[in-house]
């Protein structure tokens, strides 16, 4: 469960044993890929694309370099409204904020459509504490909730469970038919049940994915309509958000919902893109803004555009490692590329192999709507865990080896000459053993008699002769 | 007479000296005068991407020292090269001839079109090839056009394959997927690092490729390793090999 994830896992083992489910890691694979390949179709609808994300990186970071001004623009329009605004510089405060506006209309049910803010702060199991019923109403977050398991991506948290297993899941806790795995039945059944949720909520949660400066409104994108269902209905409606959410105008929003449903799923537009501008008559409308170490990444002039994140999910989706070593892997709320930046600049010591869970193919940073130079961002974060004194034991003093080795032409060319000798001689289980990672599936290169620098300096001579 | 440094990767100088060899004659073929200063060692690469930046620094000014002199320098791989010219700025700012080595170290094919503004190698290669497209040259680069942008479709190494007479470029399902090496990340992450090269493999394979090829000689190494282990057919050359006019070792039909 999210909340009590307290033993941590080094990336590679959990990944070792996603791989080792051979059939299971390609179909992963396979179906993030069809997402990645759907966004290449729709991003290449757009004769303008390259532009938009030039015009969307730099609108976010202008608004991260006055993010202070923005928030409190924000503040006294959203006030203006009707809306009453909370400011929580922690998880701690930000839940207790949700609980005593809960607790104020003493509200015992909420629904809760998909947030990764609270993911983040761990709201539900707070709640839950407090004997508040959350429902989450996504259809990919509720089936993780039956499941008591975190979110595995972003945009599609479910994305790592089988139909067959939903179908198991349903039958179990809906009573839906043993062995039913018909997509539109599972959701129908979903859709009662959730109905019921809708109409016995005392109070509606939602994320928020933009909010504007300028008017003080905020909007919340769904494909399932279940934000908008979850704050029709009852008469509280508490948005969450962290700062970083902000954008200056209404103009900018165009570029942004025009970027973000394109490169999270392939479709043009989230089928709903609800705007809020204040509480329905005689209710009341809540938003609190979230910290949460955000301000601290904000100071870091390396890592500050990682808040450009609108979180549409395309890094995940692209990345090969994420796409094979599933989301639960990475043991953070934001998984993937974006989340291997984020969880270390709120616990490096914790997260330190994260930034390692990457072969540098810089996918990530060519995918991204806000062009986050993520594939470099992990790159320094290597040099961060280095200089703090993270890294393995064995990858330290094997650099120190090499800088030595390599440092010297003679000690290079001799160590050469002798491997390429003695390696063919050497028995097989020398060489293919336990210490060798390389070779527990991977043959060494062939050992060739010259190296080219032999090859060269013969060539010249034989040259020189003539 | 454009005078070049040829910088050959530790690796290629100890385990691939045919990729050196054919490094030299492709640039020489073209009028270049080469010259391999024997004093190179290693990039520092290994050391940066592992966050050891103290331990690179000394063989980035070891590979200035040894390269400032020179009018280009060339190398037969795309890592490399942008280990140089993208991430020695943190190593060796402000130093004298940083800036001048950036400007003028090239990735072979890289030189071979924007430098020597070649437009057809001559030579003949009459097999199917895949072209992996390694990521550093790709994404740091831009020695073609990556899949995520949106942007003008290009592929220097590609244009310059395409060239040789007989030769089959074949299509790829995902056309630039990581194979999986990324230094240290092999041994580091072994079990994703192998299921990406295989998936690679795999690609070329039902695109009935008889050899792949690359400009970095680093993925080729990863991937042999998998498909010798696994007894596959399918071969690997680097680039420079098949441009020079090398043909695959033993052409199984």
């Amino acid at each position: 469960m999210s909340d009590t994830l307290t033993v941590h896992h080094e990336h590679p083992d959990n990944a070792t044993e996603f791989v080792a489910d051979d059939s299971r890691a390609h179909w992963h694979d396979q179906s993030l890929w069809f997402v990645r390949s759907k966004r290449d179709k729709a991003a290449s609808t757009l004769p303008e694309w390259e532009e938009l994300r030039n015009r969307a990186s730099g609108i976010k970071r202008h608004a991260m370099s006055r993010l202070a001004d923005y928030l409190e623009e924000f503040e006294r329009n959203a006030t203006k409204l009707g809306v009453t605004v909370h400011w929580a510089r922690t998880p701690a405060e930000h839940n207790q904020i949700v609980l005593d506006i809960l607790q104020k209309h003493n509200a015992k049910k909420v629904v809760k459509s998909k947030s990764m803010l609270t993911e983040e702060c761990h709201l539900n199991p707070f709640l839950e504490r407090n004997g508040v019923e959350v429902v989450d109403t996504d259809l990919g977050e509720w089936i993780v909730q039956l499941r008591h398991e975190p979110p595995s991506h972003i945009v599609m948290p479910a994305i790592h469970i089988k139909r067959e297993e939903i179908g198991e899941l349903f039958h179990k806790h809906l009573g839906t038919e043993a062995g039913a795995t018909d997509p539109p039945y599972l959701v129908n059944a979903a859709r009662d049940e959730l109905r019921r949720k809708f109409l016995n909520a005392d109070v509606g949660i939602t994320g928020v994915n933009f909010a504007i400066a300028e008017t003080g409104g905020f909007v919340v994108c769904t494909n399932e309509g279940n934000a908008d269902l979850g704050v029709s209905l009852p008469k509280v409606h508490i948005a969450c958000m962290g700062i970083e959410k902000i954008i200056p105008r209404a103009a900018d929003l165009g570029i942004f919902l025009r970027l973000l449903a394109r490169s999270a799923t392939g479709q043009p537009i989230t089928t709903y893109s609800s705007h809020f501008h204040g509480p329905m008559a005689g209710g009341e409308m809540h938003i609190i803004l979230v910290d949460n170490g955000r301000s601290a990444i904000l100071s870091s002039p390396d890592f500050r555009r990682s808040l450009n994140c609108i979180r549409c999910g395309a890094c995940m989706n692209t990345c090969p490692v994420y796409r094979r070593s599933g989301g639960h892997s990475y043991e953070t709320t934001v998984p993937g590329p974006i989340g291997s930046i984020l969880a270390p600049s709120r616990d490096a010591k914790t997260h330190k192999s994260l930034p390692f869970a990457c072969s540098l193919c810089g996918s990530c940073s060519d995918v991204c709507p806000v062009k986050i130079d993520l594939h470099t961002q992990l790159l320094t974060w290597r040099k961060e865990i280095a200089v703090r004194g993270y890294l393995p034991l064995s990858k330290r003093l094997s650099m120190k080896f090499a800088r030595i080795l390599l440092g010297s032409t003679w000690l290079f060319t001799t160590a050469g000459r002798i491997g390429r000798w003695l390696v063919p001689k050497l028995p097989r289980f020398m060489v293919y053993n336990r210490l060798n990672a390389w070779g527990k599936q991977r043959e060494l290169p062939p050992m060739p008699r010259q190296s080219f620098r032999e090859l060269y300096r013969a060539r010249k001579n034989q040259a020189g002769k003539k | 007479m454009p005078r070049v440094g040829l910088f050959i990767p530790c690796y290629v100088d100890q385990l691939y000296p045919q990729v050196g060899m054919a490094t030299l004659e492709l640039l020489e073929r073209f009028g270049c005068d080469v010259e391999f200063p024997s004093a190179q060692t290693c990039c520092g690469q290994p050391m940066a991407n592992t966050g050891c930046t103290n331990d690179a620094r000394p063989l980035a000014e070891k590979f200035l020292s040894i390269f400032k002199d020179y009018e280009y320098v060339v190398c037969p791989s795309g890592s490399c090269t942008a280990m140089v010219t993208h991430h020695y700025e943190e190593l060796l700012h402000g130093q004298p001839g940083y800036e001048e080595l950036r400007k003028k170290t090239f990735e072979l094919c890289e030189f071979l079109v924007d430098v020597l503004k070649v437009t057809k190698v001559e030579g003949r290669f009459p097999y199917k090839v895949g072209l992996h497209n390694s990521c550093h040259g790709l994404r740091e680069l831009r020695l073609g056009s990556s899949s995520e942008m949106m942007v003008e479709r290009f592929n220097k190494a590609g244009q310059l394959l395409s060239g040789l007479e007989g030769i089959e470029l074949v299509p790829l399902k995902r056309p630039d997927e990581c194979c999986g090496f990324g230094g240290t990340f092999a041994v580091a992450e072994e079990a994703v690092s192998c299921m990406m090269g295989l998936d690679r493999i795999h690609d070329h394979e039902q695109a009935g490729a008889d050899v792949m090829t690359a400009g970095d000689m680093s993925c080729l190494m990863h991937m042999y390793g998998l498909i010798t282990r696994q007894k596959k057919p399918i071969q690997v050359m680097h680039v420079a090999e098949i441009l020079a006019g090398r043909q695959p070792a033993a052409a199984r039909s």
